[in-house]
């Protein structure tokens, strides 16, 4: 009885499968491979991977990888995902979730090693004459991990025919590694002047292992050594070049933190220890816009930076106008008053989007990367944080320099009295520059909601790094901004292979308390006449 | 006859140190004598948690001592504290002995967890109490010797000064959070069993710790009062309102913040110790800016420069603390950083003011 309800639901089965005739040959090819001879199943994959359908990949693969069963009972072919140890089936025609099942109630479609190297050769048919470059990319790279001879023929065959220069070239390193594997001393030096100067990970192996072997020919040794050599010094100056880049990107996230307080601490001498939470209030902003506006992720920062400006800049001039104004010329009071401040933001942040982290959707023109050779690639997202940090910093300086408000600024930053008796609303330009500076936190929090957890605490980890690129640049100078955090920054990551994340920012630290006794007032001091009064 | 003397005309240290007396003479009485279910009994509880509140009164003096006389404003003051209490934490740790989870009596569990082979050559000799009591002083009068050579030769002052302690007290805090260091990484120093031989699970012991803490209490607040009517404490002061002026009448500046604030930093080292056995635990969390922070406001609300006004604001401020973080934990960070905005704006002399201008207005 129970082989009849077999026989009946394979049955039904197939019989969709005859009356739809586009999917015909891989459908008649699948109930195939429930046979428990190899050589039918052989012959099933052979159909599958004629049957130019897209699915039959992702089938292949997973007999590949031993994730393609067959219910016992009702002989349907089922992907099978271990999920939290739990089995979960997936239909393989429809790819319909059909939940989770016991193990016992499956079985595994059995392969050997000779169904096993069929199914590397006809995947990579499949993948390398794939229509999308990136695809045939993505192939080809994983293939040169682990180079089978059989692939040789197949990439060869591929290789006349591609056309994107980036997979033939890739291709053309898996034609050269695979006849470097030759025993002839010959064709290997052929392979390895082919090879010459290629970044490429597996070249570099590759050519480590020849070096190594002890059966490699002598002049090969040699001239692969030579070659060897030549990579691992490039290689080499391509990983500087990269921590230098993650180390510019870090340092820009520290100048667009800082720069708002390079304003109000710099050029007002108010110290603001409500700035990281002005910072926290702009990536608020970016989440609440995105929550606003579902659909318009794509452009929601290009809406969200002049909204956390507003937003953060109004905070700003209220902070000024209710608290910093009464406590003129203590700077002292200034910091703790604007402590309670930050407080009151945080609870205020807390009780109304809960103290939990909210996430923010990045958009996904920001995500990506570009590929400079197979060592260096740059992710877009640090790209585009380096050059918003020197839009911003632009702006500003464009601000403070050509503006007749930046003239203002200026003037009552260097002698108060004096601008006031020349007409100068003192007050008037107090609240702005201090506003000027919240609506830059705000912005640079737009660009850290890109980047780490929005959260209440979020301004808090910034606070303390600000304050210490505003001092170690040099108070009042905003170039000394710029390159305080930059050189931070890459000294951060420059330490930080060495000594570790945690070790890196300690030694910065002290490196930066030990610096202010040498130089108190930063790297550009401001020159002039200023004496503390006493 | 010689506390007379430091206390002339010091109205409020009298009253604050009678106080502090009755104090300490009130609540082990009625811990016990009275029975639990009299309505004036002083839990065990309690009396731990004053004692606790004793060893911030402490802490706070010794920032008043450098905000209020020297003018500099410490925001690493937490720091110092921390640092006596881990030396404070390391003995009580070498006095688990063989207690401990895994029972081994060679070292403290977490070096076990983190297979560790021997003890660290920083933690011999905390075995012995007197060396401890010595670490407690040593090791934050020593890093305030050296910040404060570093710091004060240079000039660093003002803003620059208080940036640049909260940038020590955040360095520390990220090192005594790596396991490496040999500290107990994040969990901190725990577990403690006894103190001296007498168990600190025991009444008896946490009324002494209490006791000892208010006689600190009493002899740091002496020792600050002494300070500031001595010759030094006047140039202090002169310092604070004209730094430059001091310097070019011929007293070296330096010197005399370096003492200053190398003795602060000792008193916060000793508050350190004691807080620790009282609350069990020390943790890297100590360090933190917050909480440095926190004691410059306790500081300013009680009163600067008037060493009983910072006692004030501690048993104050943590009184609110503890009451609104048990009653209404969202009201608390609102309070507190109201309290901060408030008293910067309409009570620049703190609580200490209002009393002070009460009492002129009688007169």
């Amino acid at each position: 009885m129970p082989l009849f309800y077999a026989l009946f639901f394979a049955l039904l089965l197939i019989q969709p499968a005859q009356a739809d005739i586009s999917d015909s040959s891989l459908e008649k090819a699948l109930p195939l491979l429930l046979e428990k001879d190899f050589s039918i199943k052989a012959q099933a994959i052979e159909q599958i991977t004629q049957s130019g359908d897209p699915k039959a990949k992702a089938i292949l693969e997973a007999m590949l990888a031993g994730q393609l069963f067959y219910h016992k009972k009702d002989k349907r072919i089922v992907f099978l995902k271990k999920i939290d140890n739990n089995y979960h089936m997936t239909h393989v025609l429809s790819n319909e979730d059909l939940g989770v099942i016991k193990k016992r109630k499956v079985k595994k479609i059995a392969i050997n090693n000779q169904l096993r190297s069929q199914l590397r050769t006809a995947i990579a048919g499949l993948s390398l004459g794939h229509q999308d470059p990136a695809v045939r990319l993505e192939a080809i790279n994983q293939m040169l991990n682990n180079l089978e001879a059989e692939q040789a023929s197949i990439i060869k065959t591929y290789f006349e025919k591609e056309t994107d220069s980036r997979v033939k070239d890739v291709m053309h390193i898996a034609l050269s590694l695979t006849q470097l594997k030759q025993d002839d001393p010959e064709q290997q030096l052929q392979a390895l002047e082919q090879l010459k100067a290629n970044l490429h990970p597996s070249v570099r192996n590759r050519l480590r292992q020849l070096v190594e072997d002890e059966h490699t020919d002598a002049q090969v040794k040699q001239v692969a050594s030579s070659y060897l050599n030549a990579i691992e010094t490039k290689t080499y100056w391509y990983g500087w070049l990269e921590t230098l880049f993650f180390g510019l990107s870090a340092g820009s996230v520290l100048v667009l933190a800082a720069i708002g307080l390079a304003i109000t601490f710099g050029v007002m001498g108010v110290i603001n220890m409500a700035h990281g939470e002005l910072i926290m209030i702009g990536a608020y902003t970016t989440y609440v816009i995105q929550q606003l506006l579902p659909d318009f992720i794509e452009i929601s920062l290009f809406i969200a930076i002049p909204a956390a400006f507003l937003v953060s800049g109004m905070v700003g001039i209220i902070i000024q106008q209710g608290v910093i104004r009464f406590l003129n010329g203590r700077p002292l009071e200034t910091l703790l008053a604007t402590f309670g401040v930050s407080l009151i933001l945080q609870q205020a942040v807390r009780s109304i989007f809960s103290p939990l982290n909210r996430s923010v959707e990045t958009p996904v023109w920001m995500s990506g990367s570009i590929e400079i050779n197979s060592v260096l690639s740059l992710t877009l997202n640090r790209l585009y944080i380096i050059a918003f940090c020197l839009i911003v910093f632009a702006a500003l300086y464009f601000i403070l320099k050509k503006t007749s408000l930046g003239l203002q600024v200026r003037a009552v930053s260097q002698n108060r009295q004096m601008a006031r008796a020349m007409g100068i609303r003192s007050e008037w330009v107090d609240a702005m520059t201090f506003g000027l500076g919240a609506g830059v936190a705000g912005v640079a929090g737009v660009a850290l909601s890109q980047l780490t957890n929005v959260g209440p605490n979020l301004g808090q980890a910034y606070i303390i790094d600000s304050f210490m690129v505003v001092v170690f640049g040099g108070v009042g100078n905003l170039w000394g901004t710029l390159v305080g955090g930059l050189s931070l920054g890459v000294a951060n990551k420059l330490l930080e292979p060495w000594s570790g994340a945690v070790l890196a920012k300690i030694l910065v630290l002290v490196f930066i308390i030990l610096f202010i006794q040498k130089h108190p007032r930063g790297l550009f001091p401001q020159k002039g006449r200023a004496v503390d009064n006493g | 006859m010689f506390i007379q003397n430091i206390l002339k005309n010091d109205t409020g240290g009298k009253t604050f140190l009678l106080l502090l007396l009755a104090v300490a003479v009130i609540v082990p009485v009625f811990n016990l004598l009275l029975p639990a279910d009299h309505p004036l009994h002083f839990s065990t509880y309690t009396v731990t948690l004053l004692g606790k509140y004793l060893t911030y009164a402490l802490l706070a003096i010794a920032v008043d001592l450098v905000w209020g006389y020297l003018g500099i404003l410490s925001l690493g003051h937490g720091a110092f504290f921390a640092l006596g209490g881990y030396a404070m934490g390391i003995y009580l740790m070498r006095q688990i002995g063989d207690r401990g989870v895994y029972g081994n009596p060679e070292l403290p569990d977490f070096m076990v967890f983190l297979n560790w082979e021997s003890l660290p050559w920083f933690w011999l000799g905390f075995d012995h109490f007197w060396f401890a009591m010595l670490m407690v002083m040593l090791i934050p009068g020593l890093l305030a010797f050296i910040f404060g050579w570093l710091a004060f030769r240079s000039r660093v002052t003002g803003v620059y000064l208080s940036i640049i302690t909260q940038a020590l007290t955040y360095a520390l805090m990220l090192a005594f959070y790596r396991n490496e260091m040999g500290f107990g990484g994040n969990n901190g120093l725990t577990d403690f069993k006894d103190i001296l031989g007498f168990s600190l699970q025991d009444g008896g012991t946490r009324i002494g710790l209490f006791l000892v803490s208010a006689l600190a209490l009493a002899a740091g607040y002496l020792a600050c009062r002494a300070i500031v009517n001595s010759r030094l404490g006047r140039v202090s002061v002169a310092i604070r309102d004209a730094e430059n002026r001091v310097r070019f009448i011929g007293y070296r500046v330096d010197h005399v913040k370096l003492w200053v604030f190398t003795f602060s930093a000792i008193l916060a080292g000793i508050a350190g110790a004691l807080y620790v056995p009282q609350v069990g635990i020390i943790n890297p969390n100590e360090f933190s800016p917050l909480n440095s922070i926190e004691i410059v406001i306790w500081v300013a609300i009680g009163g600067r420069a008037t060493l009983y006004g910072a006692v004030m604001g501690a048993l104050l401020v943590n009184y609110a603390k503890s009451y609104f973080t048990a009653a209404l934990p969202e009201v608390w960070l609102f309070a507190l950083g109201a309290l901060f905005v408030l008293v910067t704006i309409f009570l620049a002399k703190g609580l200490a003011g209002v009393f002070q201008r009460f009492g002129q207005n009688k007169a």
